[in-house]
This record gives C-alpha cells, structure tokens and sequence, in this order.
C-alpha cells in the first residue's frame, strides 16, 4: 500500500473505517455466493464464485473456461491465410485488431513489410475497430448501474463505425482483411470523406456520454474510490491497456514500441490517471476513444500512394524461426508467439491476449468490497471473454 | 387453459390466441459469443429496434421467457447450463439459434471443446445462418417465428404433440389427409438419439434465407 495517492488513501481509509463499524455492530453469517456463467455483469460467460460475509465479499474466484473454443490448438491444422479468419474472433468487439499482431509476427518472419500505404490503413482500421470496441463499453456502463440510454446511444454511434469498416472490408464484424504483405484491398470511394464525418460524430457521442454519465453523481458515487489498483500490484498482475494507465503507469505499446504501425505520423496523447479506482479507468477509456478519433482525423490525410501489397508468393510459406508480436489491442496488450517449421500453417501460436491478465486481478481487488460493487467493478475491468478463454 | 387441454378450441378463438402470442413475445437472450453483440444491436439498438415486431427483449429469467434466442458458440463446459435453462422455460416454447456456431459448431467444426449444433441438446425452432448473421436476418428469424405460431394448433401443441398447424389438423378432421403427413414432420426416433429430447418431438426447422442450417 506504498505506492498510493493521497485520495487513494482516502478512500482505503473510509472503506476500513466502515468495515470496522460493520463488523462491530452486526454478527453475520458466511455464504457462498456464484455469479454467472450466464449473467449481464459479466459480458459473457464469466462465472465469479464469491463467499460473503455479510454483504462484504472476503473471498473470490473466477472461473474461466465457458468460452473455451481452442484456438491455439485450431490454428496448428490451419494455413497462414486461414488462421486470421479464426482469430479475428478472439475479441469480437475490435475483431482487425486482433489479425494485426498475428500478420505482423508472420510478415516478420517471411522478413517483409507491408508497403507504406498498407500500413497507415491498417493503423486506421486498427483505431476504427478500437473505437467500436470501446464505445460499446462506454455505453454498456451505465446499464450496470440501471441506465439504459447509454447503451442505446452507444449502439446508435456504434453502427456509423461498423458501417465504415463493412464500407472498407466488406466484413461488418470480422472483416478478416489483413492478408501478409498488406491489405487485401484498396480504400472505396468517398471512404475518406465519410469516415471524417463520422469521426466528428464519434467525438460528438464521447461528450455526450461524458455529460450523460461522467458528469452524473450516482455514476460518481459508485465508481470512485471503489476498485483501487495500486500500480505496482497492478503490474505485478500483469495489467495491461486502460487499466493499467488508470493506475498511473505511462506505458503504452503504441508509442513504446518500435513497428510497423504508422501511429508516429500522428500527433496525440497517452493518457494516465492517478487513482487507479473504478471511475479512472472508465474515465481513461473514454479519453483514449477522443484520442483514437484523431488520430484517425490525422491519418486520413496521410495516406500516401502506391500499392497496399508487396510481392508475395501465390502459397504462402513462412520459413522455420519463431517471432513475437504483441500491439496495444482495444483490451490491452495482445501478443501472438509464432512458430513456424516451414509448412504451410504455423506450428505453434502461443496467444496472450490482455483480457486473461486483467481477469487475474478479480481475486485480490474483489476482496473487501460490497456485492453491489462486485458489478461495476467488472464492468470497469472491461473483459470480453473470447479474450480470456480464447 | 383447461379448455384446451380437454376438448376442441373453437378455431377463431385459437387464432385469437394465436396472434396475441406471436406479438408479445418475450425473449431471453443466451448470448454466449461474438454473435451476442450482433443480438444486442437487434435488440438493443435503435437503428433494428426489435419491440416494433412486438418481442420484449427484457425478462430477467428464462422463467418469464416465450423463447430464447441462443446466439454465439455453445462449448461442451456450457451445454448442461443451455440444456438446464431450457427445462426451465414454461411451455410454449421456443427456440432460434442464431449464428454458425450455434447451428453446427461455425469455424470451430474441427475444435475439441465446441458442441457442434445447440439442436443436438434443445429443439431448434429456427436457424439463422451467417457468422455472425446480420441483425437484420435475426428479425427475419424472429418474424418466420410469428408466423409459425400464427398457425399453430394449440391444442396439439399442449398435448405435447409436435407441431401441427391449424389448417393441417383441420384437414385432418376433414379427412383429406392426415395430421402426420400433413405436417412434413421428420419422426424423430428417441431410441437410436444420443441425447434424446423429451416431451416434444424435433419441429420442422425453418431457415433463414432457405439454405443449409450453416
Ligand atoms: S457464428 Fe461466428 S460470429 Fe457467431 S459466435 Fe460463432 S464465430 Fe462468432
């Protein structure tokens, strides 16, 4: 407990001063409480085993598992092409995302890169299914507190960005259009021009939200102060993306790391929080949404011209070696570990995909809190659970 | 509804019925997968808006529900929850089975840990193919819904009989043809099934777009 702010503190010291009024004045009884595996809170089918005391939780687990689809086993009896269709659906809310730091591994490889033109779309395309993963999470908040419009909102808002993606890919959900060597195909007409207006939008949905929900006393009262993850627990579990910045950890994959990403022609900001509660990390989501709408704003005029794909052979074979890739996915940071034995598929795709890490914190920031809160914490940990089971 | 367990229901008091089921349906989501979200933007969003077909996308337990609308990747670990939450549905019940992976196991046809089709666990009353199918065709899955329970014979249906519709089991009446024939009913043999299903016999499904279930 070293390493907290002063408001941090705070709160630790108000919720231990309630728990020692609570303890004092009522003798309760233990119980084991299960959430899940089929529950609104969970954003899926994650099942939390939590014993009670009282109205305090003193003890809780996930289990993971309900989501388990194989993949890493599917993709060793699958081609290079083919396994980006599967693990387009590891995080299905930001489903490019997920094939970039895959293709990149296998183009590292091959030792090629996609052509300049490749690379700023893909970047645009990455930040577009960022956006739609995280507006939906924006949206999604308040229903965990019993506010609907939020989530009508953000499904309205949501659909301007898919439709852009389906405009560019053809795919409305999983485009699986990122091939090794570049993109499958170029930008359609009059994309460029939509895809400004639409940012506009989206900036335009990120204040609304905030005035809708961040600027709300309730919204307040639950979040903040609830769910503090100190930054060196937070990085002794291995947190990555918004919730790790919310704990005040300036690291972020996209700027931190040298590749093949054109996020360095656009000028924007990593954002930090100090208090690592609920509320920052909602708070630090909804600033990096603003930030992704730049930085697509800035992109779109630099896309330059030439081909989007490098010469590559008709059958792809990616030569013996092994690569890691990992890139700052809308989750946080998801990395592929490629074998390769020189055949047609991979021989080994080791995933680490960030929303595991995330989901290992619940035992210890689950402890101590109310069954009230249990919820909203979840909410602001922001899993999906193809992430964790894969 | 003791009338229609005994006897004959007058057939415009049926249809009465009828249409009042097919336009309060209330649905319990079971979104499991990537298709969850495709169902959310149906039920959810405004562009799809799912209550002008009059289905209520709200019941907070399967106990309320009319049907349930399975979307997204059902793996073995989850398929005793599925199974479990079916049985607790009142009857009359339904189901759509929304997505690839719910109607044959998707992308995941060769995956050790992915049950391949929900239809092996709870009837299946309609498919809706595409991975993920757009919101669009879960409306369509959802109207090809009410119109089959338009034509239901009711009183068949709480006889646990499997589906008839009303002009079939008129017909019957008539002698023209008979119930069974009539209905296209694929007799489903319990015997030889390795998870049988009880109390209903497998409807014949209906497809989205037409088409295999894929
Ligand atoms: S059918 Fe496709 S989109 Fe739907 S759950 Fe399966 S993999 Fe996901």
């Amino acid at each position: 407990m070293t390493m907290m702010s002063d408001r941090q503190q705070l709160s630790y010291i108000a919720s231990q001063a309630a728990d020692a009024r609570l303890n004092v004045e009522l003798e309760t009884e233990g119980m084991t409480l299960n959430i899940g595996p089929q529950h609104p809170a969970t954003h899926g089918t994650l099942r939390i085993i939590a014993r009670l005391d009282g109205e305090q939780v003193i003890w809780a687990e996930p289990v993971a598992g309900y989501m388990h689809r194989g993949y890493e086993k599917l993709t060793e009896v699958r081609t290079f092409p083919q396994v980006t269709t599967l693990i387009n659906r590891i995080d299905w809310l930001g489903s490019f995302a997920n094939e970039v730091p895959f293709i990149l591994a296998a183009e590292k490889l091959m030792e090629i890169e996609a052509p300049p033109r490749a690379q700023v779309i893909r970047t645009i395309l990455f930040e577009l299914s960022r956006i739609a993963n995280v507006s939906l999470f924006l949206g999604d908040l308040g229903v965990q507190m019993g506010a609907v419009t939020p989530v009508f909102l953000a499904f309205r808002d949501r659909e301007y960005v898919l439709n852009l993606i389906e405009g560019a890919t053809g795919g409305r959900f999983h485009p699986n259009f990122d091939r090794i060597g570049g993109l499958k195909d170029d930008l359609p007409k009059g994309w460029i021009d939509e895809t400004k207006q639409v940012m506009k939008k989206l900036i335009g949905f990120c204040d609304e939200n905030e005035n809708l929900l961040f600027g709300n006393e309730i919204f307040q009262s639950r979040m903040r102060g609830i769910g503090v993850i100190p930054a060196d627990i937070a990085k002794e579990y291995g947190l990555s993306g918004a919730n790790l910045r919310a704990s005040g950890v300036d690291y972020d994959l996209r700027r931190d790391q040298d590749i093949a990403l054109s996020y360095d022609l656009a000028d924007w900001k990593v954002w930090t929080h100090p208090d690592g509660d609920s509320w920052a990390r909602c708070w630090i989501r909804l600033q990096e949404t603003r930030e992704s709408c730049k930085i697509v704003l800035q992109l779109l005029d630099q896309i330059p011209a030439g081909p989007i794909m490098t010469k590559v052979p008709r059958i792809i074979k990616v030569p013996e070696g092994e690569a890691y890739v990992s890139t700052e996915n809308p989750l946080g940071e998801m990395g592929y570990y490629v074998a390769s034995k020189g055949g047609l598929g991979p021989f080994r795709v080791k995933i680490r995909s960030a929303s595991f890490s995330n989901m290992s914190i619940t035992p210890w920031v689950l402890k101590g809190v109310y069954v009230p809160d249990i919820v909203t914490i979840l909410a602001s940990l922001y899993f999906i659970l193809g992430d964790i089971d894969r | 509804m003791g009338l229609i367990d005994k006897g004959r229901m007058p057939a415009p008091l049926t249809k009465l019925f009828n249409i009042s089921r097919s336009y309060s349906l209330w649905v319990y989501q079971w979104g499991l997968a990537c298709c969850a979200i495709e169902m959310g933007a149906a039920f959810a969003s405004p562009r799809y808006d799912v209550m002008r077909l009059g289905v209520i996308p709200l019941p907070a337990s399967p106990r309320q529900a009319d049907f349930v609308c399975v979307s997204g990747t059902v793996t073995d670990k989850m398929a005793p929850a599925v199974k479990r939450l079916w049985e607790q549905m009142p009857e009359p019940k339904y189901a759509i089975s929304m997505g690839s992976c719910a109607n044959c196991g998707g992308p995941y046809w060769d995956s050790y840990s992915v049950t391949k089709g929900i239809d092996q666990i709870i009837p299946i009353d309609v498919y809706v193919p595409g991975c993920p199918p757009r919101p669009e065709a879960l409306l369509e899955g959802i109207v090809l819904l009410q119109q089959r329970i338009k034509n239901e014979d009711m009183q068949a249906k709480w006889q646990g009989d499997p589906f008839t519709t009303l002009q079939a089991t008129r017909a019957a009446e008539r002698g023209e043809l008979s119930a069974g024939d009539s209905t296209g009913e694929t007799t489903h043999d319990i015997s030889t099934d390795p998870q049988p299903i009880p109390e209903r016999n497998r409807p014949e499904p209906i497809v989205v777009g037409g088409g295999p279930i894929e």
